[in-house]
């Protein structure tokens, strides 16, 4: 290595696999994986927002964790969305596909995607 | 895709509880539940909370289980990593209990008591990278401050920065460090050496080796940048061959810089030829002190040498030498990055930045915590210590191991820092910090601290070989019942003598546990001569063990414990100890279901 730009190259590439490690963002996504979140197909799902919010630059402001039964079996696989200062957002029935739009919408965006919150479902 | 990382503390307190073998059995574990392409397992440096060891953190949740088993492991990966949910037995808790669990949001290691009110810049990336991955450390901006010195200022603006941050030598003299590089750097000369004294010796304390253990690259970088400053091209690092893990990751460490060209010639094209080298010592005390070091580093038998001339002026080899601590050293990549006014914004007016201290001895939460300069003695024992265990009283914190002294409970408000401990007879010492309860005899320390010195005195100066072999020949007399009251001020005397004559550091500070324990806890070196009474009942001289007739049932149990076969009574009739033959070791009062034995 001679050079500045090659050691923040090493930076910007690592910079993605210790992002995890820097306590909790501003944004918490939290996936239900419990059984029910399992079977219903949550698994695909927080791989997808993992891939995504790395993807689209959002690691230090957005943390993906899990959880357990979030207590709406019927309605697995059911996501999170934490924000301070914000109501939080539930999203149900989620696919990886839909998780894509969640990251590129609301996460990015900052418009939540009604058509997948449960207040769409229920009511 | 990796979603989630699993930190274990790849440490020497973690290690020998059992954690080299949790890293394959998670391995196994997440591979058996097809996560191998979600989960990275990560072996990290310490994370300070060594008493309840094997440490294991889950990031992004930063959850924090203490004292892992293996047999624990199969539970946390089917239920924490598959399906979210807590292993609620092996959270660590506070000493209150409460889990804080909000909505979404599990207890993480940074709400504990323990690290909530913890400062880490010399720790900042123990526990949290790999340290023997040189990737990681570059992730967490290693080897930016480096890339910066080199590229973007002179040496002398380097030198300035050191200085102005108010940076002093965190091995215990508290010498301001950027003073002591523009000594060295003053000084014009064909070779000039960057050493770093990693011989930590006191008893108890183990800062250096976790920094060492889980930040090796951040003392490389930093001894480059001291080397650049300085205009040396060689370094040492000085460390003790007891500690195998630490060697072993340095040295790789120091293989993986040299492989990126950040040790070697012409680093960052700068033109700065710089490397690095490892020297293990073998343990002996004195080695700590600085020109005993550099004597031994050169090959020669590990003893002192009068100062003046200095190691600014001649060092290693003759020549001009910069020798600083590790602790020291890992403040200075984040100084030069983060500036020296943000580092001088923590601390008190004249110890700035933070103090890793071993927290041991009586106390809830035994293990390595940083804390800015001038908090307070009670909250580092309660806050973040967990108090004392078992509802005892606190009765005094010793620091500074054997060159220290001990505050005692009516200080426990004193704010640590150098110059406060200092005034009141103490001192910072590297940052051991042993805490003792009602439970514990001073003169009994004393006596601990002085044996300790004693045996490591290299024996070329008399006042230290003889005069501390004469204290503890004093000390031994008062704790076995026969001292006077002249024996308390020939202690003193001689403890003074000493203290202005011994060649080095480990002589001239030799006395200060005798002094020190005199000036706080007098009243108990007179218990014990003139009462002929241990108060704490430690002192065996002093003690004896008496059974009360109308408590003693007649059970016989402590005759049958009683290794010496002191005690005699029949059954059902009250028991008598025989004191010439007791050889005081508690056994049957311990053994007692009636309370019916005490000592005093």
């Amino acid at each position: 290595m001679k050079s500045l730009a090659e050691l923040a190259a090493i930076r910007e590439k690592m910079k993605d696999k210790v992002v995890l490690r820097e306590g909790t963002g501003e944004i918490r996504v939290v996936v239900g994986m419990a059984t029910c979140g399992i079977a219903a197909g949550a698994r695909p799902v927080l791989n997808a927002f993992v891939e995504e919010v790395t993807k689209a630059g959002l690691g230090e402001k957005v943390t993906v964790s899990q959880t357990g039964c979030i207590g709406v079996c019927q309605f697995e696989p059911v996501v999170e969305i934490f924000e301070a200062d914000k109501e939080k957002v539930t999203y149900v029935k989620m696919t990886a596909e839909k998780a894509a739009e969640v990251v590129e919408k609301h996460l990015k965006g900052g418009n939540v995607v009604s058509e997948y919150t449960i207040s769409n479902v229920i009511s | 895709m990796i979603r989630s990382h699993v930190l274990i503390c790849g440490g020497t307190g973690c290690t020998s509880s059992g954690s080299k073998v949790l890293i394959s059995t998670f391995e196994k574990e997440i591979e058996k539940n097809g996560l191998a392409e979600e989960v990275k397992v990560v072996q990290t440096g310490c994370f300070g909370l060594c008493a309840l060891g094997p440490v294991v953190i889950i990031y992004p949740e930063g959850t924090f289980y203490s004292r892992v088993q293996e047999k624990d492991v199969a539970e946390i990966v089917s239920e924490h990593l598959l399906k979210g949910r807590l292993v609620d037995r092996l959270v660590y808790k506070d000493a209150d209990e409460a889990v804080i669990e909000e909505a979404g949001k599990t207890l993480s290691l940074n709400d504990t008591n323990f690290y909530k009110t913890q400062k880490r810049v010399a720790l900042r990336n123990c526990g949290l990278i790999d340290p023997e991955n040189i990737d990681e450390y570059i992730a967490m901006d290693g080897y930016a401050a480096l890339g910066k010195v080199l590229t973007e200022m002179k040496p002398e603006e380097v030198v300035q920065i050191v200085k102005d941050s108010g940076l002093r030598g965190r091995g215990g003299g508290g010498f301001p460090t950027g003073l002591k590089w523009s000594f060295t750097a003053a000084n014009a000369a064909d070779q000039k050496y960057v050493v770093c004294n990693a011989d930590e010796g006191d008893p108890g304390a183990f800062m250096d080796r976790s920094v060492l253990e889980g930040d090796p690259h951040c003392l490389i970088e930093a001894m480059t940048i001291c080397g650049y400053a300085t205009g040396a091209t060689e370094g040492y690092v000085y460390v003790r061959a007891e500690y195998p893990i630490a060697v072993a990751r340095l040295q790789k460490a120091i293989d993986q810089a040299r492989e990126y060209g950040l040790l070697g010639k012409n680093i960052f094209d700068s033109g700065f030829d710089f490397d690095l080298f490892i020297r293990l010592g073998a343990g002996a005390f004195v080695c700590g002190e600085e020109t005993a070091l550099m004597t031994s580093i050169e090959g020669n038998r590990g003893e002192p040498r009068p100062r003046p001339p200095y190691p600014a002026v001649k060092g290693l080899f003759g020549k001009p030498t910069t020798e600083n601590n590790v602790e020291t050293f890992a403040n200075i990549p984040q100084i030069i990055l983060k500036g020296a006014d943000w580092f001088a914004s923590m601390g008190t007016e004249k110890s700035k930045g933070t103090k890793v201290f071993a927290l041991g001895g009586k106390i809830e939460n035994t293990g390595l915590v940083e804390i800015p300069m001038g908090t307070t003695l009670r909250e580092v024992i309660y806050d973040i210590g967990g108090g004392i265990p078992n509802g005892k009283k606190f009765k005094a914190a010793q620091t500074g191991g054997p060159s220290g002294g001990c505050i005692p409970a009516s200080l426990i408000d004193t704010k640590i820092d150098y110059d406060n401990l200092t005034a009141i007879g103490c001192m910072m010492g590297s940052g051991g910090l042993i805490v003792m309860d009602e439970d514990n005899c001073m003169v009994d320390i004393a006596k601990f601290f002085l044996d300790f010195t004693v045996d490591e005195s290299c024996g070329k100066c008399a006042p230290c070989r003889i005069g501390t072999k004469r204290m503890m020949e004093i000390l031994e007399k008062i704790t076995d019942g026969n001292g006077t009251l002249e024996d308390i001020d020939k202690l003193e005397e001689l403890a003074y003598y000493i203290k202005e004559n011994s060649l080095c550091g480990l002589g001239q500070t030799a006395p200060n546990p005798v002094l020190a324990t005199l000036k706080f806890f007098r009243e108990e070196y007179i218990a014990h001569v003139v009462d002929k009474k241990c108060p704490a009942g430690v002192c065996k001289g002093l003690l004896n063990y008496t059974i009360d007739a109308d408590k003693c049932k007649g059970c016989t149990l402590c005759a049958r414990k009683c290794p010496v076969g002191a005690i005699s009574g029949t059954v059902k009739n009250p028991h008598v100890i025989d004191t010439t033959k007791c050889i005081k070791c508690g056994a049957c009062m311990d053994s007692c279901k009636f309370g019916a034995i005490s000592k005093g």
